[in-house]
């Protein structure tokens, strides 16, 4: 095994793993739904895209990587789409932003929603 | 024509994904990919315009380099001891019109640091956008339709 | 593995996988408390996304301990699994908007019709 490879493959895993913690913190620590969606839509995205692309680097092999840049590029495309579903839920049912909240520009919208 | 030479590159990713690089499995990946394209067929007859590859790839970078920055922008806002995030909702004047130049950047959008979209109005002319820095929507607006719209709008018109 | 195979790389490689394995053991527990303590159902949902996210994690970086490189369509699968969920769920929580006591009944009835246009 190839030294280089094998500190790419390091560097890719521990910063993969260290921003799904990010993510995770992020999901504890912000006030309310709609910012702790930042965390998980973009860290998480990042962290779990991260690891896929280590196993693609590790396995050394065309398919191999090839299924593994799909898989990120799959993950990347589908986070915005399920947190704007759900922040879309969340606001139609809705559930209140926290009282740090400066605008809402969609109250004085909200009959043409 | 062109669906032909979709096909085609479909049929390369095939090989690439599946491994087996065989004149069998060529064919085979050229016989699916006909097949998905046919299932779709309508969707895509309106969706082609005159698409520049150039274009479309610096908007795929400026895509990357952006997640990148805003996984970073949030690790830093979260490991922050002290949280301090003014989050908002914003009204985004829109100047593309499809549904699909209204998608794309709804998702550019949401994985630009700080900005997520939530939804867009019924008569299209808005995107309703969350920002955990609302201090300066007016600096937020700006960025936005200098940087994605405007690519977009090169991109695929 | 690291007993039998010496060289350096492989010594990297698995010190670097245990420590990440660690690090994701940390986040999957703080994921796991939202999931708990998540004041409202969209928490809830947002955090079991999270936990799948962390799950392909695992999955990754059990394909590099054991050199099965057929892991990865098992990641892939379980992402798209875990998206079509939030999907579902994301369905779910919408029509409760109806029910609520924010519209009468029937202004919540034409803005879904007027969605589905």
């Amino acid at each position: 095994m190839d030294l280089v490879v094998a500190l790419v493959v390091s560097v890719l895993v521990l910063a993969g793993a260290c921003f799904s913690l990010i993510a995770a913190i992020g999901i504890n620590r912000l006030p309310d739904l709609y910012t702790r969606m930042h965390a998980a839509s973009k860290a998480g995205t990042v962290g779990s895209g991260l690891l896929l692309l280590a196993v693609g680097v590790y396995a050394g092999d065309l398919p191999v990587l090839a299924r593994a840049i799909a898989g990120f590029l799959f993950f990347v495309l589908t986070a915005p789409v399920s947190a704007h579903l759900l922040a879309v839920a969340a606001r139609r049912a809705g559930y209140p932003m926290s009282e740090h909240s400066l605008h809402d520009e969609m109250k004085a919208h909200e009959e043409s929603i | 024509m062109t669906s032909f030479i979709r096909a085609c590159v479909f049929a390369v990713i095939w090989v690439a994904i599946t491994g087996s690089a065989t004149i069998l499995n060529l064919v085979f990946g050229f016989a699916v990919a006909a097949l998905a394209l046919w299932v779709v067929r309508g969707e895509i007859d309106r969706a082609s315009r005159k698409m520049r590859i150039g274009r479309m790839l610096s908007l795929l970078v400026l895509f990357i380099r952006e997640l990148a920055m805003s996984a970073w922008k949030v690790a830093v806002l979260v490991t922050r001891p002290r949280l301090d995030v003014k989050p908002g909702i914003f009204a985004f004047p829109l100047t593309v019109s499809r549904d699909f130049e209204i998608t794309l950047l709804a998702n550019l959008i949401t994985l630009t640091p700080g900005t997520l979209s939530v939804d867009v109005s019924a008569d299209r002319k808005f995107l309703f956008v969350h920002a955990l820095d609302a201090s300066d929507i007016d600096a937020t607006k700006r960025e936005i339709a200098d940087g994605f719209e405007r690519k977009i709008l090169e991109a695929f018109e | 593995m690291t007993v039998s195979d010496p060289s350096m790389a492989a010594t990297i490689l698995s010190v670097s996988t245990w420590l990440a394995m660690a690090v994701l053991s940390v986040a999957f527990l703080l994921t796991i408390r939202r999931v708990v303590a998540g004041p409202t159902l969209p928490d809830r949902v947002l955090a079991l996304d999270m936990l799948v996210g962390i799950v392909i994690g695992f999955i990754a970086l059990i394909a590099i301990r054991t050199g099965f490189n057929l892991y990865i369509d098992i990641a892939i699968a379980l992402g798209l699994v875990g998206f079509l969920s939030t999907v579902a769920f994301a369905r779910f929580i919408m029509p409760r908007v109806t029910d609520a006591a924010k519209d009468p009944a029937t202004s919540g009835k034409t803005r879904v019709q007027r969605r589905k246009r």
